[in-house]
């Protein structure tokens, strides 16, 4: 069997339909590894637990398709950070402007408007102004600041500023500007500032919706007085109630990002446990089987009591009174994972080793280990094939469990981790499907692809099994 | 070998792996519970010194900070060696004591878990438990292999067959599945958006009352259900490959030519000759659903020693948590050690090899 090339392998895998199937899904699962490992930003795999990294994103945002199924749209959650860049020199000084446009065509206002800006200065601080044009051609000034001086020691100061719709001032400038003859503030029964700049003016209130749909420019000026001034980063946020492919979490997590960096960490420890635990129950076994005897009897004893310990609970043992992480959650799972095999790999080698080549191998005076890895390994290795396939489930599913015990690794970024934020912040009486479904179906379809490849390879590999 | 040695190394391989569990729990436990034990002698005696302070005619160390401080230590002391703590908990009488106490049972007391009755015994704690986790996952484990047994046989009568595909399908499928993660979503769909079924699966209303039995069945339809329909498919799948893969041997078709009907052959040659692999099965799944079913049963809030763990993990009642560790290695170990006498007696091939 060993004589088999690939190539007919993969024939014979090819007509199993389940193989292909389960073959499809670990493809489908290696791409979102591919797109997690180089198309997210690292930092959002690091600072998956730290919950201020998350502010700039909506809490419990539904994803943004939803608006596809609706007859409403909702307003769709936005975090520019490209502005158009503009520098002029004005004598002294420089004016550097950032400015964002957007269409607005939703159907209910932002929850909020946040500008965020970076700035690095010297003695002077720079001066801050935002604008916003809306599309009837008004122009609303949002405010005009000062950033602060700097303690007086310092070459540059870095400093970094958010001008919210949530601020008082700001909601009364913006007030002051809504209000005409025509309009007095008593007419204008919101007076938030994130719907006051999204509404129409009151004497047009009657004619339908009082959104004013259309594009907005928000432009950001900032007086610099030093040369080395300057303007690092600007964002501009329209907080809206969808964001994103799969949504977001209480804490504003984006679903489908954690979902993508929990496939890599998935995947590692499956493959690292499983590949690990076959090879040691294959070499294990091999060599209780080829020395036999009382050698044997000892092997299989001590395999018998690592087979018996009840994993779990010592997993959960292990958490509670140290911190898991998961290059000790993998250990162990390696440590207790192998001996099932090593009762397979042992049958065959007392089956092998009385084969005449072998016996004959040990008569021109080969050492055991030259019998064992020349010709028993090499004779039983399709065999355990298909088992290190069959065995990549488990350690996923148990790191998932222990997870959603909140015992495992409480940095990661994994789907048991996200399964069990659910939990305890209550996903299922608030009926949130967007945070319940994704991580599930990804554990899912990770256990099921592995299975299917592995009983594909069983039947190919074993053709006692191949006849059902 | 005999039959004789091989109960023998089979009973030595249990009594060695509930000591190693047993000791290793002790010893990652250990220093995590002398920590929690000495910080409750702190508590104990800081009440304890305010309590003679706050007195009408306070003793006379309490005028003075350093002598309250002093006092405090002495009492410390002395508790602290009454509870055994000036030993680490590797030190053979501790450790002797411990593992002695383990295997009778004798848990101690739970740091704030409390029984329906009040009690503060671990042991009637998790005995309260118990049975609860067993009504559920024993009547589920037996209703899918009823299930699925039938299914099994029906679909093994045509290989490739329609039936055959759906069920190798569904087996597969179901046997992958974290049945906890089913739970979450069957809770959603059947209690909040159905609102047919209970959220949680304990009655509100005390054991004690005569109607607690009825209302606790109805609370336990939803789990059951849940844990049964993702059950059946992997007692199928197996029940069908075994089915077919004696449907094969020499005898069966010397059967059929002899004229004996389909269902005499199922019913009468091919089962007998499933039935070791299928109480293994049983027996282990049985064991193994009691230790699975913990997170299930947290999800569900079921109230057995499933939630008991997850509460206990919860809030570090580290006594409840060596206990359960200990009910569930012993109930482990002895449905395997069953297991293996049977399989000893079934078949003549496991006393030579």
């Amino acid at each position: 069997m060993a004589q088999r090339g690939v190539r007919s392998l993969w024939r014979d895998f090819a007509k199993q339909p389940e193989g292909i199937l389960g073959l499809s899904i670990l493809i489908l699962l290696i791409i979102a590894t591919s797109i997690a490992l180089t198309s997210l930003p690292p930092e959002t795999f690091r600072e998956w637990s730290n919950p201020t990294y998350w502010v700039r994103y909506p809490k419990t945002a539904e994803p943004a398709w939803v608006n596809f199924f609706s007859s409403s749209k909702q307003p769709e959650h936005l975090i520019l950070q490209q502005p158009a860049v503009n520098e002029d020199v004005l004598g002294e000084f420089r004016r550097v402007t950032h400015s964002y446009t957007l269409d607005y065509s939703y159907d209910d206002f932002p929850n909020d408007i946040n500008f965020n800006y970076f700035l690095n200065y010297g003695a002077t601080p720079p001066q801050i102004e935002l604008k916003v044009a809306r599309p009837d051609g008004e122009i609303f000034s949002l405010g005009r600041t000062t950033a602060p001086s700097p303690p007086a020691q310092l070459a540059v100061y870095r400093f970094n500023g958010t001008i919210s719709s949530a601020e008082r001032i700001l909601r009364n400038t913006v007030l002051q500007q809504s209000s005409k003859p025509n309009c007095p503030v008593s007419a204008l029964n919101d007076t938030r500032a994130n719907v006051l700049i999204f509404q129409v003016s009151c004497d047009k209130f009657d004619e339908g919706s009082r959104l004013l749909r259309g594009r907005y420019t928000f432009e950001s000026s900032f007086f610099l007085f030093g040369l080395d001034d300057r303007v690092q980063k600007t964002e501009l946020i329209i907080g809206g109630k969808v964001f994103g492919f799969m949504g977001t979490d209480d804490l504003g997590r984006d679903i489908w990002t954690g979902v993508l960096w929990g496939t890599p960490v998935a995947l590692f420890i499956g493959i690292t446990v499983s590949i690990f635990g076959t090879g040691i129950g294959l070499i294990y076994g091999v060599a209780s089987g080829y020395f036999g005897g009382k050698t044997d009897e000892v092997m299989m004893r001590f395999s018998d009591i690592i087979i018996s310990f009840p994993l779990l609970f010592l997993l959960i043992i292990i958490a509670v009174s140290t911190r898991m992480t998961l290059g000790l959650l993998i250990v162990i799972l390696v440590v207790f994972g192998w001996p099932g095999l090593s009762k397979v790999t042992r049958s065959i080698a007392l089956q092998l080793k009385t084969l005449p080549y072998v016996e004959a191998s040990q008569l021109i005076g080969a050492s055991s280990r030259w019998v064992m890895i020349r010709h028993l390994v090499p004779q039983i290795t399709p065999y355990v094939i298909a088992s290190v396939a069959l065995s990549v489930p488990g350690p996923i599913l148990t790191e998932a469990g222990l997870s959603f015990l909140g015992l495992g690794d409480p940095t990661l970024p994994t789907w048991g981790k996200i399964l069990n934020d659910a939990y305890t912040f209550g996903a299922g009486a608030r009926q949130l499907w967007w945070w319940i479904m994704p991580p599930g179906v990804m554990l899912a379809l990770t256990a099921i692809a592995f299975v299917l490849i592995g009983n594909a390879l069983d039947k190919v590999l074993n053709p006692k099994m191949r006849k059902l | 070998m005999g039959l004789g040695r091989f109960v023998v190394t089979r009973t030595l391989n249990l009594v060695l792996v509930l000591f190693a569990v047993l000791f290793l729990t002790l010893a990652f436990a250990g220093p995590a519970t002398d920590n929690v034990l000495k910080r409750g002698v702190d508590v104990y005696v800081k009440n304890d010194i305010a309590s003679l302070c706050d007195k009408r005619n306070p003793p006379s160390f309490c005028r003075d900070a350093n002598l309250i401080k002093q006092q405090m230590e002495e009492i410390k002391q002395r508790e602290i060696q009454n509870l055994g703590l000036n030993d680490p908990w590797w030190s053979p009488k501790r450790l002797g004591y411990s593992i002695f106490s383990l295997a009778t049972l004798n848990l101690g007391e739970s740091y704030f878990l409390r029984s329906y009755g009040g009690s503060n015994v671990v042991r009637d704690i998790i005995l309260e438990a118990l049975p609860k986790t067993i009504l559920l996952f024993t009547t589920s484990t037996i209703l899918s292999l009823i299930i699925g047994i039938f299914i099994g046989i029906r679909a093994a009568r045509k290989p490739g067959g329609i039936l055959d595909r759906f069920i190798s399908t569904i087996g597969v499928a179901s046997g992958t599945l974290p049945v906890w993660w089913v739970g979450i979503i069957a809770i959603v769909f059947f209690s909040y958006t159905l609102r047919i079924f209970p959220a949680r699966a304990t009655p509100l209303i005390p054991p004690t009352d005569p109607a607690y039995i009825p209302a606790l069945l109805y609370h336990m339809t939803l789990p059951l259900l849940t844990i049964t329909l993702l059950g059946f498919g992997s007692w199928a799948y197996l029940v069908r490959n075994l089915v077919i893969g004696i449907m094969q041997e020499d005898y069966i078709t010397v059967a059929m030519a002899k004229g004996v009907p389909e269902r005499g052959i199922l019913y009468g040659h091919v089962l007998r000759s499933a039935a070791p692999p299928v109480i293994t099965v049983v027996v282990l799944s049985l064991s193994g659903s009691l230790g699975g079913g913990l997170i299930t049963e947290a999800v569900f809030d079921w109230p057995g020693m499933g939630r008991l763990f997850y509460t206990a993990i919860g809030g570090l009642d580290i006594p409840i948590i060596i206990g359960l560790t200990y009910v569930y290695t012993a109930i482990y170990l002895a449905s395997i050690f069953i297991i293996d006498l049977l399989y000893g007696f079934f078949d003549p091939r496991v006393k030579a090899g």
